[in-house]
């Protein structure tokens, strides 16, 4: 056999271990190749994967700012838009970005030893490598200019940050696994995570709300992230709410049935 | 050697279940080339789908010990909005090969010139016919998978995709669906006709033809000639 052959693999395909067992040229060459189809070569090119998201939340920022929006506290508002409007773009656009991502690269099914969670993980490294860069970019130059006092706990704020990364990656292949199957998901996903925005965490702190909606409002597991993300953030200047024991383990529940469900899926799915 | 047992497809539609392949059996060696006929919907592209490995089937093995290509002068795979090049680096990355030796042969083959730089949806059919399957022939599989390769390109294409595939690799394993009868006869030396979900195969290309034929209730008109079995 010509040396140019490629591996013998066996038939067999789409088993978790294998799925796990990610390779990483693969989604190298899958990262390259969204981000060319994505932001192609013409005038900044990728470097809109973290622009798009900077003009966000700048917006986001002038905004609040100009309508001195109310949140419950008597901290920076620059500081609470930076860290409220970064996480959402984190945790809605890894979805927004996974659901019908297997449709769009249906044809990749024909390389066998490419695989269904291989297309997700490739955007979801995308999606935060974009929102991560857009956050500290921005948090940089805040900091720099004044107008923003540093993290009073860089660590914390990262590990808020990888919470609500995992969470929302978790729920972006559950939701981009399911999407493939109907397109209720697809129908759904806008309103919901519209809905949620304001639920989020994003626009108030969890201390400032009546205690009858703190419980309430703690049920949403990316309420805890960004929390967590405040605390690193703003230290004893505000009391932050957040319980990694209920967050951590829901996320991990999560990232199994993300799992299942990309299994699932593979298994069924038809290219065309 | 590609061994596959009693392979059975269901598809679920609006109006039930609609089983494409009913039990298909049958061993491909290397060198050997099975030519399948069937008319339209006869699952021919199905069974291409699941040989493949993109698609898994509802019940039944398929083993191998052999490398198998994606189907043939399939230009799915590529992304429209990227180049050429870019589509062959794709490739070069997934397979774990020299991207450099790959776009000189692809540059050579295709003669797509100055194209090869410019996105594939600015190629015409002939065009992307040319690329998809000069990528094909970058990766050295075992087994290929042909589907319906003769519907697509001029006359020297057709020529040039011969010698690649027929001539510098005539050691490999091959599938071959055609509509084409006299492709399937002229490059095959196993053939099988798929109906009603099951496979009858034939060492006699004459014989599947004529049962074929039969089947999809061809009548000759007044003065047809027969297919020559080429002796050459």
């Amino acid at each position: 056999m010509a040396s140019a052959s490629p591996s013998e693999e066996p038939v067999s395909r789409g088993s978790l271990l294998n799925s796990l067992r990610v390779n990483r040229r693969i989604l190298g060459a899958l990262l390259v190749r969204e981000m060319l189809t994505r932001y192609g070569r013409h005038n900044i090119g990728f470097l809109w994967l973290f622009v798009e998201p900077m003009i966000f939340t700048v917006g986001v920022t002038i905004l609040w700012t100009a309508t001195k929006s109310v949140h419950g506290s008597d901290l920076p508002i620059v500081a609470f838009a930076l860290t409220g409007y970064s996480s959402v773009l984190l945790w809605r656009n890894m979805p927004g970005r996974c659901i019908g991502a297997l449709w769009a690269n249906l044809p990749l099914m024909y390389h066998r030893n490419i695989k269904v969670l291989d297309i997700y993980i490739a955007r979801l490294l995308l999606e935060f490598g974009g929102a991560t860069i857009s956050f500290s970019v921005l948090g940089l130059i805040l900091i720099v200019s004044g107008w923003l006092d540093p993290p009073d706990d860089v660590l914390k704020v990262a590990g808020g940050w990888l919470i609500l990364a995992w969470f929302g990656g978790a729920l972006a292949v559950s939701l981009g696994a399911l999407s493939h199957n109907t397109e209720l998901v697809d129908k759904l996903w806008h309103p919901f995570s519209y809905l949620l925005f304001p639920l989020s965490g994003a626009a108030f702190l969890v201390d400032a709300l009546p205690r009858f909606a703190q419980e309430i409002v703690l049920w949403i597991p990316m309420v805890h992230g960004v929390e967590m993300v405040r605390d690193g953030w703003f230290g004893d200047q505000a009391r932050a709410h957040y319980d990694l024991g209920y967050v951590i383990p829901l996320s991990m529940a999560l990232s199994v049935v993300a799992l299942m469900t990309v299994r699932w899926i593979g298994r069924r799915v038809v290219p065309e | 050697m590609i061994r596959v047992r009693d392979l059975r497809k269901i598809y679920p539609t609006r109006f039930g279940e609609n089983l494409v392949l009913d039990g298909i059996n049958f061993d491909l060696a290397m060198g050997e080339r099975l030519g399948i006929l069937g008319r339209n919907g006869a699952g021919k592209s199905t069974m291409i789908r699941l040989i493949s490995g993109a698609e898994l089937p509802t019940s039944g093995t398929i083993e191998s010990s052999m490398s198998i290509s994606w189907p043939l002068a399939f230009g799915g795979a590529f992304q429209h909005q990227l180049t050429g090049i870019d589509n062959i680096r794709f490739i070069s990355t997934i397979y774990d090969q020299d991207f450099q030796s790959n776009l000189a042969f692809v540059e050579d083959f295709a003669e797509l010139g100055p194209y090869l730089r410019e996105p594939v949806r600015s190629y015409s059919s002939g065009m992307r016919a040319r690329l998809a399957f000069a990528i094909s022939m970058i990766i050295e599989f075992d087994c290929f998978l042909i589907d319906e390769i003769s519907a697509v390109g001029d006359a020297r294409f057709h020529d040039r995709c011969n010698a690649e595939l027929f001539e510098k690799r005539a050691d490999r394993a091959m599938i071959i669906i055609s509509h084409d009868a006299a492709y399937v006869r002229d490059h095959c030396n196993r053939w099988g006709v798929l109906h009603d979900g099951k496979m009858v195969q034939y060492d006699d290309f004459e014989l599947a033809y004529a049962d074929f034929k039969e089947l999809i209730g061809w009548k000759p008109p007044p003065g047809w000639q027969e297919l020559q079995v080429s002796t050459a």
